[in-house]
């Protein structure tokens, strides 16, 4: 059969040929969640101009953007990235147990491998009509509420367990007071939308609801562009947000760019990275750029995932936002 | 009915085509569906497919996407009159217009219409002085599968109306039949069918419909969360078993609609050649 021969002659051919192009042109696969999109823009640049300054060869960066978990769910099934940025530590998780990231991912860079951090804050509108200064207030008649659904987004989750942690405090470990402090606050939700972007147009373009509880950085970028309109209120407590980083094992092992890879994370805590994540309104993770940003980031007493309170994502998780969980109960009384 | 006895050839050719494409681009992704289903157990599937938010979310995703077909099988059936019947001024942008729904990417779609009817937009303000709330309820989904599901009836009934000669109707006139009974003695009968496929084409489309909903609905739990994002909802929680039994869920009941609207469609065809 000549022309069989023929044919798997020529598709090897043309496999050396991509994989022997592949050797010569670096190529990284960046997935990250949605509001990194103009951090990662200006980082990404940076990191071309210190690979190239440091190992005279050029890099290419491919960056995807999208709902954290929908994100973690691409890279499962099958989309080949070699670093992951997503939103929380949970869709990570995911991805080590279905194999493709070794388990104890968290351990191998600083910092939880969380190079820079947010918070979630309120955005009200001018002048603050409501007067909404702490979590209590969101629980008062006649608030309205935008936040994403936590079920369906990363950053929402963090909304959550910042009013849990905060009524935690207040009513003393009370189960029962936390949770008809948190029904009041989700009776108060006007719209869920099912991301982060999504509320934050319901919130600005459409003008809905009193007070957007954002990411602290979306919070920023929308007061950049409309400063005029809106006011960051930063609650005196609130949830450390660590947006994790981790190079997904079985990907660069595959594809050779375990060292570029792992290069292009350990890069977000230079000086360099770390200034531009707090250009772009992440908290820096080194204390020292921290104090260049001076008064931009209110500092408030910040709760970790880690917090005996939550004990981690998987408890936070399991205890909170799954099927039937505490947040369905919210709405459907068991 | 013996296939040998076909005047036409190639009966085994293409009904084995049509049976591999239908294969591969039909079932197999079905079958696979109900493995990923079956992962679960039935009682797991059970518990899936009967959760007090997902029923309410089926009576939101049936309900609203049923009213949407009806408004269009009606007003689609008069667009498509009005453009074969009647030669006018700006008639052909007219008729290019109607596709607009089908090119517009389904997010742009649902921020446009959500900007509108909100109590601040352009037509939502007016609404909420008369105390009409249409962004963020049911309403508004309806509104969204309305313009979505648009062109189904319409493209499907215009060809029959342009093949449909108005002598007929001429004759009724003629014999003095009145204007409704021409209607619907005459016009109507020989559409019907083609109102059918539209309805149902736009029943179904409005079924599966996501990426404008989802702006417009304002997904509050019981009250405007619809079936599709609860699907997707289950996704993101990596409880594949329990997306796929509430997929399979919804697939098994328009099957049932369609069928039967299919059965309804064959039954009056029938009836207007005898």
């Amino acid at each position: 059969m000549p022309k069989f021969v023929f044919t798997l002659f020529t598709a090897l051919t043309l496999m050396l040929a991509f994989s022997a192009n592949s050797l010569f042109a670096v190529e990284i696969t960046n997935v990250s969640y949605d509001p990194t999109r103009e951090f990662y823009d200006e980082y990404n640049k940076a990191f071309q101009k210190y690979w190239q300054d440091k190992k005279k060869e050029e890099v290419t960066i491919i960056q995807s953007h999208g709902g954290s978990g929908k994100q973690a769910r691409a890279v499962i099934e099958g989309n080949e990235a070699d670093v992951v940025t997503l939103a929380l530590a949970y869709d990570i998780t995911a991805i080590a147990e279905a194999g493709l990231i070794k388990k104890d991912w968290q351990e191998k860079l600083p910092k939880n491998s969380s190079p820079y951090t947010s918070t979630i804050v309120f955005l009200v509108r001018k002048g603050n009509p409501k007067n909404l200064k702490d979590w209590g207030d969101l629980a008062k008649d006649g608030v309205g509420i935008i936040t994403p659904n936590p079920k369906t987004s990363g950053g929402a989750r963090w909304n959550y367990l910042a009013a849990w942690a905060w009524a935690d405090k207040e009513y003393n470990h009370d189960r029962t007071k936390i949770i008809e402090y948190i029904t009041k606050v989700f009776n108060n939700v006007l719209v869920l939308d099912n991301g982060a972007r999504g509320s934050t147009n319901t919130f600005v373009q459409n003008g809905q609801g009193d007070v957007l509880l954002a990411w602290e950085n979306e919070a920023f970028l929308t007061l950049k562009q409309e400063g005029d309109k809106y006011e960051i209120v930063t609650p005196p407590t609130s949830i450390l947000a660590e947006p994790p980083v981790t190079v997904v094992d079985e990907v660069v092992d595959k594809r050779g760019t375990r060292e570029i890879a792992t290069e292009y994370l350990t890069f977000l805590y230079s000086d360099e990275g770390q200034r531009l994540a707090g250009k772009h309104f992440y908290r820096p993770s080194n204390p020292e750029i921290l104090k260049e940003f001076g008064n931009q980031f209110v500092s408030t007493q910040l709760i970790t995932i880690d917090n005996p309170l939550f004990d981690g994502w998987e408890k936070a998780q399991k205890e909170h936002f799954t099927d039937g969980a505490i947040f369905d109960q919210i709405y459907v009384k068991k | 009915m013996s296939v040998s006895k076909k005047v036409l050839p190639g009966f085994g050719l293409t009904m084995g085509l049509t049976m591999s494409y239908l294969s591969f681009i039909v079932l197999i992704p079905m079958f696979s569906l109900a493995l990923e289903a079956a992962e679960v157990g039935w009682a797991g599937f059970w518990k899936a497919i009967t959760d007090p938010r997902i029923i309410a979310s089926y009576k939101v995703s049936f309900g609203c996407s049923f009213i949407a077909a009806l408004i269009n099988a009606i007003f689609g059936t008069i667009m498509a009159w009005v453009l074969t019947r009647y030669r006018f001024l700006g008639r052909r942008i007219i008729d290019g217009l109607i596709e607009l729904p089908f090119a517009l990417p389904t997010a742009v779609a649902g921020i446009a219409l959500t900007a509108l009817t909100v109590d601040k937009g352009w037509i939502g303000k007016p609404l909420a002085e008369l105390g009409i709330a249409v962004a963020y309820t049911r309403v508004g989904i309806v509104v969204a599968l309305t313009f979505i599901t648009l062109p189904f009836v319409v493209r499907s009934v215009q060809p029959v109306l342009e093949r449909l000669s108005p002598d007929y109707e001429e004759a009724g006139l003629v014999l003095g039949a009145s204007k409704l009974k021409i209607f619907f003695k005459i016009v109507f009968p020989e559409i019907k069918p083609a109102v059918l496929t539209g309805f149902s084409l736009a029943f179904a489309r409005g079924l599966g419909e996501y990426g404008s909903v989802i702006f417009i609905a304002g997904n509050k739990p019981l009250k405007t969360e619809i079936a599709p994002l609860m699907i997707v909802t289950r996704l993101e929680e990596f409880l594949y078993g329990q997306a796929t039994a509430v997929a399979l869920v919804m697939l098994t009941a328009s099957f049932i609609i369609m069928f039967l609207i299919n059965r309804l469609q064959i039954r009056s065809a029938t009836f207007c050649e005898g």
